[in-house]
C-alpha cells in the first residue's frame, strides 16, 4: 500500500494510508477488517514467559493512563474476569523495568492487532511505551460512540535515536505543572529527551544542594520560582516513566549573569579604564577558585541527574568585558594567548569538559564551542543551532569525527502562523554529502522553545502542533513522509487527538474537532 | 447624559508612606522596567493623583457600598454583582467573611469604597449606549497593591477619568473555529479589566454557521461544523448579552454578506449564485444571489429576528471582500445587469445589493456599520452609518475621506491582532494614532473609536486568549487614555504589572519580555 517514486530530487507520494498515526510507523499493514472494544472487556497483560514473569511498575503505570485515553471518562481496574474478550498482551525481549532510557535504548517494537487481540513485542520497555502510544492512536470511536481498532501490523523503530524538546526555565519561571504537562505531550509525538536548559542570565531556579545562595539570591523569587530537589526528582521520574530522558543544561561561561548573585567572584568584573564598572561578564577563567566551584556543581548534577550526558552550554560568549579586565589581560599574557579571546574560552571550556569526563558524564555543547577552537578532539556532542546554512555546519562537525544534535530549523519560539508548520517538517537532517559513518553520527533533533516570550500562560499553543512537525522527521521514514499535503489530514487529525487528551494544542488552519479544547 | 457608573470614591487618609512595589524584573534594552508614579494603572486614567498616604484593606472590615446619594441602591443588581466580583478580584478570591464594623480596625484601614452614581436615573436595567459612561471599579481594583508582607494596600488617591473614544471594540470570529462559549465570556471579563466596551461578533462566515435562528433552524442544522456541539443556542446568545451588559459591554452582531456567505447556502437554498462553468452550473457557489426577490425576503425575516435577538442599536452588516467571478460566469446575472443597465460594472450590482440590505435593516430601527469596502463603492448611506475602516494600506486618506463625506468611522486597520511576530508588537499598537489623518476638527469628532481583530484562521479556543491579551490592552489605552499618553517606558511598566495581574485573576496573558509574576499562570 505504500509506493514511493523518486523523481528528480522531490518525492512523489502514491499513499493509499488510511492509518492515521503520527509520527507515521515505519512498516504498517493495515487492512479493513475491525473489532469492536469495549471499555467493560478490555484489558493489558503480559506474555507468560521467562522473561516477563513479574509485572513491570513503568507498564503497569502506563497502562492506567492509556486505557483512559482509549475510553475517556473510564479509569483501568485490571480485573481479570471471564468477560474479557480483547486483551493487548506485552511482551519484552529484555525486562528492565527499573532502569532509565539512554542514548543507544531501543524503542522498537513489533504490534500485531488480529484476531480480536493484539500483542505488542518490544525489546526493551521504551519500546513498549512507544507501541502503546502507536495502539491508543489507532482505536478511534465511530458516529455512535463505539470502540473500534482494525486489523493492523506494524513493525517500527526511530529514524534518530535523540528526539528533543528544549524548554528554557530561566527567561520565563514554568511550575511544574506545565513541565508535567509538556512531558505528557512529548509521549504523544514519541519525543524521548527533555532537554532542559534549567539556568541562563535571567534568573537561577535550580536549588543546589551545596549552593543554595545559586537560587536564594538568583531566581526570580526564592521561593515560589525555584525548582527544589524533589520537583527536579519528580520531573525525571514523571519523564522516566514515558520513556523520556532529562538532559540538564548547565550553560556557561556566558549566560551566567543569574549566577554571580549567588556566588561572588565566580564572574568576570568588567572595568571601565582602571577601575571596575561594578558590572559582570562571563565567567572569571582565570581563577583556581572557579574549577572548584564549577566541579562541584556539576559533581552535583551529575549525581542528581541520572542521564550520562549533561549540556554545557558553551554559546555566544561574549569578550568585551574579558578584554576590558587587566587581570584577564595579564594571564592570557602569561598563558600566550595573544589577544585572541576564544582561546581563553577554549582554556576554560577544555577544563568543564574534562571535569565532565571525570564524573563520567558525556558533555553536549553549542556548536559555538567547535566554531571557534581548534582543538576538538575533547568533544563529543556538538549542538547545531545557528540558522543560516546548518547543513554545512552538521557536516563540518560529523567529518571532524563528533556526533550533531540538530536544532537550527527547530526554534519555535519565533511565532508564525501555524500553517508554517510544513517548514519544521520540510526539513531533511541528512541532506549533506557524506559518508554513511558519517551520518550515523547525526544522532538527532531538537525543537526549541526558548523562553523571552513563552512562559505557562502560551506555551502549549506555541509548541503543540509545531513541534509534532518536527517528531515525524525524526522519527519517520523520510521517504514516507515527505508529501505536506499527504501530511496535513494526519496532522489534524493528530491534533484534535491531543485535544481529546487535554493539551492546549492550537490550530493548524481553518476547521474543528469534534471535541474542541475546554478551557479552565 | 447618562451615568451608568460614574462615581466617587472617598478615601480616609492617614498613615504612612511607602512606594509601589516592584515585582517585574527585565532584560530589554530599550524599555526598562522602572515603577511607574501611576502604578499599574491600565488604560491609564485622564486625571490621576496619588499620593504617598497608604491605607491598608482588610478582607473582613472592607465593603463596597451605594453612598447615600447615589442615584442607584441595592435594588440594582448590575452594580450589586460588579461589587461581588470586584471584592474577590481585590482579595484573590478570599471568603468573604462577615463584614464587621467593631473589628478593631486601624487608623490606616480603608473601609469602605462608597459607590455614588450621579444621575438620578442609573440605567441599571438598561442596556450599555454608545453614549454610556464607564465603569471605574476597575480603576479603583488596579489601585490595590500588596505591600511585601501581603497586605492589600492602596494609597489615598483623586482620578476623575472618561474615555477618550466611545467606541472600544474587539472582534471575535467563531466562524473559522468554534470558540465555546464559556471563552468568549472569560474574554469579556479581560475586556472589562482594559475598559473595552464592545464586543463585535463576528458570528458567521464561509466556514461554518454557528447562530442558531429561530426562523431559519436550517442555517446552523446544516451550515454549523456540528450541529449540536458546535452552535450558539438562543440561550447562549441571551447569556452573551446579559454577561457582557453587567460589564457594561455592548455586543454587536455582524451577519456579512453578500459575501463570506458559504456557509449560509447549505441551509437555504437558492440563496447562493450558482456558478457556471462554461453553460453549465459548476456546482459551487458564489455570494448571496441579488437578483432574486426570494434573497430579500429571506433577508428581511432574518434581519427581523436578528434585530430582536440582539438589543444594540447597531448591527454590523460587514459588505466586505465580494469576488465578482461567480457573478460574472451566471448568465442569469448577465441578463440582469443588462436589464438593469449596469454594464460589467459588477460594483453596481453590489451596491444595488447593499441598498436593498440596507433598507432592509433600516425598517427594524436599527443603524449599521458597514466594512469599508461599501463606502468605497458608493452606496448611498443613512447619515447614521458607522465605516469600518480595516483595509492596512492609505488607512489613513480612507479615514479622511469617509469623514470629510460625513459619516462616523471605526478604525480597525493597525490592529489585526491575528498578524503576529515575535517581539514586543504591542509597541506598533500602542504607537497609532487613530486622528493623525488630514481633516478638520469636525472630521476629527466622526472617530469614535477603534477595535482590536481577532480573526479565526489559526485561533481556537487553545490560543485566543494569550495571542489577544496583553496585546489588545495596548489598544485599550489608546482608545480610552488622552492623546498625549504616549511614554512608552512608562506604558511598558504599568503594562507588565497590568498583564501579572490579568495573570493573578486567572487569565493566561501572554509575557511581554523575559520576567516573571508574583502569582504566575496556575490554570495548566
Amino acid at each position: 500500500t505504500l509506493n514511493v517514486k523518486k523523481k528528480k530530487n522531490l518525492y512523489i507520494c502514491v499513499l493509499n494510508l488510511t492509518i492515521s498515526v503520527w509520527p507515521l510507523p515505519q512498516i504498517v499493514i493495515p487492512s479493513p477488517e475491525r473489532y469492536q472494544l469495549k471499555p467493560q472487556s478490555f484489558s493489558f497483560g503480559y506474555r507468560r514467559n521467562l522473561d516477563t514473569k513479574h509485572s513491570c511498575s513503568v507498564l503497569d503505570a502506563a497502562f492506567k493512563r492509556y486505557f483512559s485515553i482509549l475510553f475517556p471518562g473510564y479509569t483501568y481496574a485490571n480485573l481479570i474476569t471471564f468477560s474479557i474478550v480483547f486483551t493487548l498482551t506485552i511482551s519484552l525481549d529484555r525486562h528492565d523495568c527499573q532502569g532509565y532510557p539512554n542514548q543507544d535504548s531501543s524503542e522498537r517494537y513489533k504490534l500485531s492487532v488480529f484476531a480480536g487481540q493484539a500483542s505488542l513485542n518490544a525489546e526493551t520497555v521504551w519500546g513498549s511505551l512507544r507501541g502503546l502510544e502507536t495502539f491508543s492512536q489507532l482505536v478511534y470511536q465511530d458516529d455512535f460512540g463505539s470502540y473500534y481498532v482494525n486489523k493492523t501490523e506494524i513493525e517500527d523503530y526511530p529514524q534518530f535515536n535523540y528526539r528533543g524538546i528544549l524548554l528554557d526555565t530561566s527567561r520565563h519561571y514554568l511550575p511544574v505543572q506545565a513541565i508535567l504537562k509538556t512531558l505528557d505531550a512529548m509521549a504523544y509525538s514519541k519525543f524521548n529527551v527533555f532537554h532542559w536548559h534549567l539556568v541562563d542570565d535571567p534568573s537561577f531556579p535550580y536549588q543546589s544542594q551545596k549552593f543554595p545562595d545559586l537560587s536564594n539570591k538568583g531566581a526570580f523569587h526564592p521561593v515560589t520560582h525555584i525548582y527544589t530537589q524533589s520537583d527536579v526528582r519528580r520531573v525525571i521520574s514523571y519523564a522516566r516513566m514515558r520513556g523520556i530522558r532529562v538532559l540538564p543544561e548547565f550553560d556557561s561561561p556566558g549566560h551566567t549573569k543569574s549566577w554571580g548573585k549567588g556566588q561572588s567572584e565566580l564572574l568576570t568584573p568588567c572595568y571601565r579604564g582602571d577601575t571596575p564598572s561594578g558590572t559582570f561578564g562571563p565567567v572569571n577563567p582565570t581563577l583556581p577558585s572557579t574549577y572548584q566551584f564549577m566541579a562541584s556543581l556539576l559533581k552535583e548534577v551529575a549525581s542528581v541527574f541520572p542521564d550520562p550526558y549533561i549540556h554545557l552550554g558553551g554559546d555566544e560568549v561574549d569578550f568585551s568585558c574579558w578584554r576590558s579586565n587587566p587581570y584577564i589581560r595579564a594571564f592570557m599574557h602569561k598563558m600566550g594567548f595573544g589577544l585572541d579571546f576564544s582561546k581563553l574560552e577554549a582554556f576554560y571550556i577544555e577544563k568543564i569538559v574534562n571535569i565532565t569526563s571525570v564524573l563520567r558524564k558525556t558533555s553536549i555543547v553549542w556548536q559555538d564551542v567547535f566554531d571557534y577552537h581548534e582543538r576538538r578532539k575533547f568533544l563529543s556532542v556538538v549542538e547545531v543551532w545557528k540558522q543560516g546554512c546548518y547543513l554545512c555546519e552538521v557536516r563540518r562537525v560529523v567529518k571532524a569525527g563528533l556526533r550533531v544534535i540538530l536544532a537550527s530549523p527547530w526554534y519555535l519560539d519565533q511565532p508564525g502562523p501555524t500553517h508554517n508548520w510544513a517548514r519544521y517538517y520540510n526539513v531533511w537532517p541528512l541532506a549533506f554529502k557524506g559518508t554513511e559513518k558519517q551520518k550515523s553520527l547525526v544522532i538527532g533533533g531538537e525543537v526549541c522553545l526558548w523562553g523571552e516570550y513563552v512562559d505557562a500562560t502560551n506555551l502549549s499553543p506555541r509548541l503543540w502542533p509545531r513541534a509534532s512537525a518536527a517528531a515525524e522527521r525524526l522519527w519517520s521514514n523520510e521517504r514516507q513522509t515527505s508529501c505536506v499535503e499527504r501530511a496535513f489530514p494526519r496532522l489534524q487529525e493528530f491534533r484534535c487527538k491531543l485535544l481529546r487528551r487535554g493539551i492546549q494544542a492550537e490550530p493548524l488552519y481553518v476547521g474543528h474537532c469534534k471535541h474542541e479544547y475546554q478551557s479552565g | 447624559m447618562n451615568n451608568l457608573l460614574g462615581f466617587t470614591f472617598i478615601l480616609l487618609a492617614l498613615g504612612s508612606c511607602r512606594g509601589l512595589q516592584d515585582n517585574d524584573v527585565d532584560e530589554e534594552p530599550e524599555l526598562v522596567f522602572q515603577p511607574s508614579k501611576y502604578g499599574s494603572l491600565w488604560p491609564l486614567p485622564q486625571n490621576v493623583q496619588i499620593s504617598d498616604v497608604s491605607l491598608k484593606l482588610s478582607s473582613s472590615s472592607f465593603s463596597i457600598t451605594d453612598a447615600k446619594e447615589s442615584g442607584a441602591g441595592a435594588s440594582c443588581g448590575l452594580l450589586q454583582l460588579a461589587y461581588k466580583r470586584y471584592y474577590e478580584y481585590i482579595f484573590g478570591g478570599a471568603k468573604k467573611q462577615k463584614v464587621n464594623r467593631n473589628a478593631r480596625a486601624g487608623p490606616t484601614d480603608l473601609l469602605e469604597l462608597q459607590v455614588w452614581i450621579t444621575s438620578p436615573d442609573s440605567e441599571c436595567d438598561g442596556y450599555p449606549s454608545v453614549s454610556s459612561d464607564e465603569s471605574c471599579l476597575e480603576t479603583f481594583s488596579q489601585l490595590v497593591y500588596e505591600d511585601e508582607y501581603g497586605t492589600k494596600t492602596i494609597n489615598s488617591t483623586v482620578i476623575s477619568d472618561f474615555p477618550r473614544f466611545p467606541h472600544r471594540g474587539i472582534l471575535l470570529d467563531t466562524s473559522r473555529h468554534f470558540l465555546p462559549v464559556k471563552v468568549i465570556l472569560t474574554n469579556l471579563e479581560i475586556m472589562a479589566m482594559n475598559k473595552f466596551n464592545v464586543f463585535h461578533w463576528h458570528i458567521v462566515d464561509d466556514p461554518s454557521f454557528p447562530y442558531l435562528s429561530r426562523t431559519f433552524p436550517n442555517l446552523s442544522q446544516k451550515g454549523a461544523y456540528h450541529p449540536y456541539t458546535h452552535v450558539y443556542t438562543p440561550a447562549d446568545v441571551k447569556m452573551v448579552i446579559e454577561f457582557a451588559r453587567l460589564r457594561g459591554i455592548r455586543v454587536v452582531s455582524e451577519f456579512d454578506t453578500p459575501g463570506h456567505t458559504q456557509s449560509w447556502g447549505k441551509g437555504q437554498t437558492d440563496l447562493l449564485t450558482p456558478c457556471y462553468s462554461g453553460s453549465k452550473p459548476s456546482g459551487t457557489f458564489g455570494p448571496v444571489n441579488p437578483i432574486l426577490n426570494s434573497t430579500y425576503e429571506f433577508m428581511t425575516q432574518f434581519f427581523k429576528e436578528i434585530s430582536e435577538v440582539f438589543p444594540d442599536a447597531y448591527i454590523h452588516l460587514g459588505g466586505d471582500e465580494v469576488s465578482f467571478a461567480c457573478w460574472q460566469s451566471n448568465p442569469d446575472i448577465q441578463k440582469f445587469m443588462e436589464q438593469q443597465g449596469f454594464g460589467k460594472d459588477y460594483r453596481k450590482l453590489e451596491s444595488f445589493y447593499i441598498q436593498k440590505l440596507l433598507d432592509i435593516v433600516a425598517a427594524t430601527n436599527k443603524g449599521y456599520i458597514i466594512w469599508q469596502e461599501v463606502f468605497d463603492n458608493g452606496v448611498k448611506l443613512k447619515p447614521d452609518t458607522v465605516v469600518h475602516v480595516w483595509i492596512g494600506s492609505g488607512s489613513n486618506s480612507e479615514i479622511s475621506k469617509v469623514t470629510a463625506a460625513g459619516y462616523t468611522t471605526i478604525l480597525s486597520a493597525p490592529w489585526y491582532l491575528d498578524y503576529i511576530s515575535i517581539g514586543q508588537d504591542w509597541l506598533n499598537y500602542y504607537k497609532v494614532e487613530p486622528l493623525n489623518f488630514n481633516g478638520t476638527e469636525e472630521q476629527k469628532k466622526l472617530v469614535i473609536g477603534g477595535e482590536a481583530c481577532m480573526w479565526g484562521e489559526y485561533v481556537d479556543a487553545t490560543n485566543l486568549t494569550p495571542r489577544l491579551w496583553p496585546r489588545a490592552s495596548a489598544v485599550a489605552e489608546r482608545l480610552w487614555s488622552a492623546k498625549e499618553v504616549t511614554d512608552t517606558g512608562d506604558a511598558f511598566s504599568r503594562l507588565s504589572l497590568h498583564r501579572c495581574r490579568l495573570v493573578e485573576r486567572g487569565i493566561p496573558a501572554e509575557p511581554l519580555t523575559p520576567s516573571f509574576c508574583l502569582h504566575e499562570y496556575k490554570g495548566i
